[in-house]
C-alpha cells in the first residue's frame, strides 16, 4: 500500500501534465490568431497540419484569413518550432493526409468521445472550437478534466 | 537648427504613421471620387450582399456595442470608432480586415466607395 501510493501519485500527475500545454510567446501568432478564434496550442497539430494550413489562409475553414507574407512566415516558423510530439497522436486522415482541424484529429476524438452532439450544439457551446466554453482554464494551456465545466 | 530639423522630422514621421478614422472617410471618398453617404453605409453593413454573412452578422446591427464571431463565438470589441478608439487607427489593420471581411461577405472586393459609406455610418453612430 505504501508503495502504491507514491505511484498512483505519479500517475495522476502525469495523466494532469498530458492534458496541459505549455503556451510559447509569440506576438504576431497571438495577435494574428486569436483575432477570431483562440489561439490553439502548436503542440495540437504535427508540423505538416500547421505547414498545410499556414500555406492557404485565403480559404481558413471558409473564411479569407490572409495575413501579409512576412508575418505569415514568422508564425509558420514559430508553429513548426513548438508542433506536436509523440502525445499529439495521429494528426492524418485515412488517406494519410494531414489534417487540418484539432476536432478531427485522434486525440480530440478519444477525449471528448462520451460527448453527445446535443451538447455541442448548445448556445453557450456551438462549436467544438471554442474550447474555453467548457475547458475554463485553456486561456492557460490547462486542458484537464478537473477544469472542466459543461455549461448549461 | 540642426536640433530642430530632426524634431520636426520626428513629430512629421509619428503623425504619419498614426491615422484617425476621419483619414480613411477622406482617402476612400477621395478613390471613389465621390461623396459618402452613411444612409446607403448603413444598409450596406446591416444587410446581406450576396455571401452567407453580412458585416453584422459579427459587428452587430449596432456596431458601438460588442459582437461575437459569427462561427466561432470570439468576442469582438465594437467597431465604431465612438465606443472603440482603437478602431481606425492603423492602414495595415484597416486594409487587412477590409479585404478579407469583403471577401467573405461579397466574395469580392469592396469599392471605394463601399468602403467610404461604411466608414461614414460608423463616424455618425454615438
Amino acid at each position: 500500500m505504501k508503495k502504491l501510493l507514491p505511484a498512483t501519485l505519479l500517475l495522476v500527475a502525469l495523466t494532469a501534465q498530458a492534458d496541459s500545454y505549455s503556451l510559447p510567446k509569440h506576438a504576431a501568432f497571438e495577435e494574428e490568431c486569436s483575432s477570431c478564434h483562440m489561439a490553439y496550442p502548436p503542440q495540437m497539430l504535427h508540423a505538416d497540419s500547421w505547414r498545410a494550413m499556414m500555406g492557404d489562409l485565403s480559404h481558413h475553414f471558409g473564411s479569407d484569413a490572409s495575413i501579409d507574407d512576412q508575418r505569415r512566415v514568422a508564425i509558420t516558423n514559430f508553429l513548426l518550432a513548438h508542433a506536436g510530439g509523440r502525445k499529439t497522436g495521429d494528426t492524418r486522415d485515412a488517406q494519410g493526409k494531414p489534417l487540418l482541424r484539432i476536432t478531427q484529429t485522434a486525440r480530440f476524438e478519444k477525449k471528448h468521445r462520451e460527448l453527445p452532439t446535443a451538447t455541442w450544439q448548445r448556445a453557450s457551446i456551438k462549436s467544438p472550437a471554442n474550447c474555453a466554453a467548457c475547458h475554463t482554464r485553456a486561456a492557460a494551456g490547462e486542458y484537464s478534466e478537473r477544469w472542466v465545466q459543461i455549461p448549461k | 537648427m540642426r536640433y530642430l530639423l530632426i524634431i520636426a522630422a520626428t513629430l512629421f514621421a509619428a503623425t504619419a504613421s498614426a491615422e484617425t478614422p476621419r483619414d480613411f472617410l477622406t482617402r476612400f471618398e477621395k478613390e471613389a471620387g465621390a461623396a459618402a453617404s452613411a444612409q446607403r453605409g448603413a444598409r450596406f453593413f446591416t444587410s446581406k450582399q450576396g455571401g452567407e454573412w453580412s458585416c453584422s452578422s459579427c459587428h452587430t446591427d449596432k456596431p458601438t456595442q460588442a459582437g461575437r464571431h459569427a462561427k466561432t463565438e470570439k468576442a469582438i470589441t465594437p467597431l465604431a470608432p465612438a465606443a472603440n478608439a482603437e478602431r481606425f487607427t492603423d492602414a495595415a489593420k484597416v486594409d487587412k480586415w477590409f479585404r478579407r471581411n469583403c471577401n467573405d461577405t461579397l466574395n469580392r472586393v469592396c469599392s471605394a466607395q463601399e468602403k467610404a459609406d461604411v466608414m461614414a455610418w460608423l463616424l455618425s453612430l454615438r
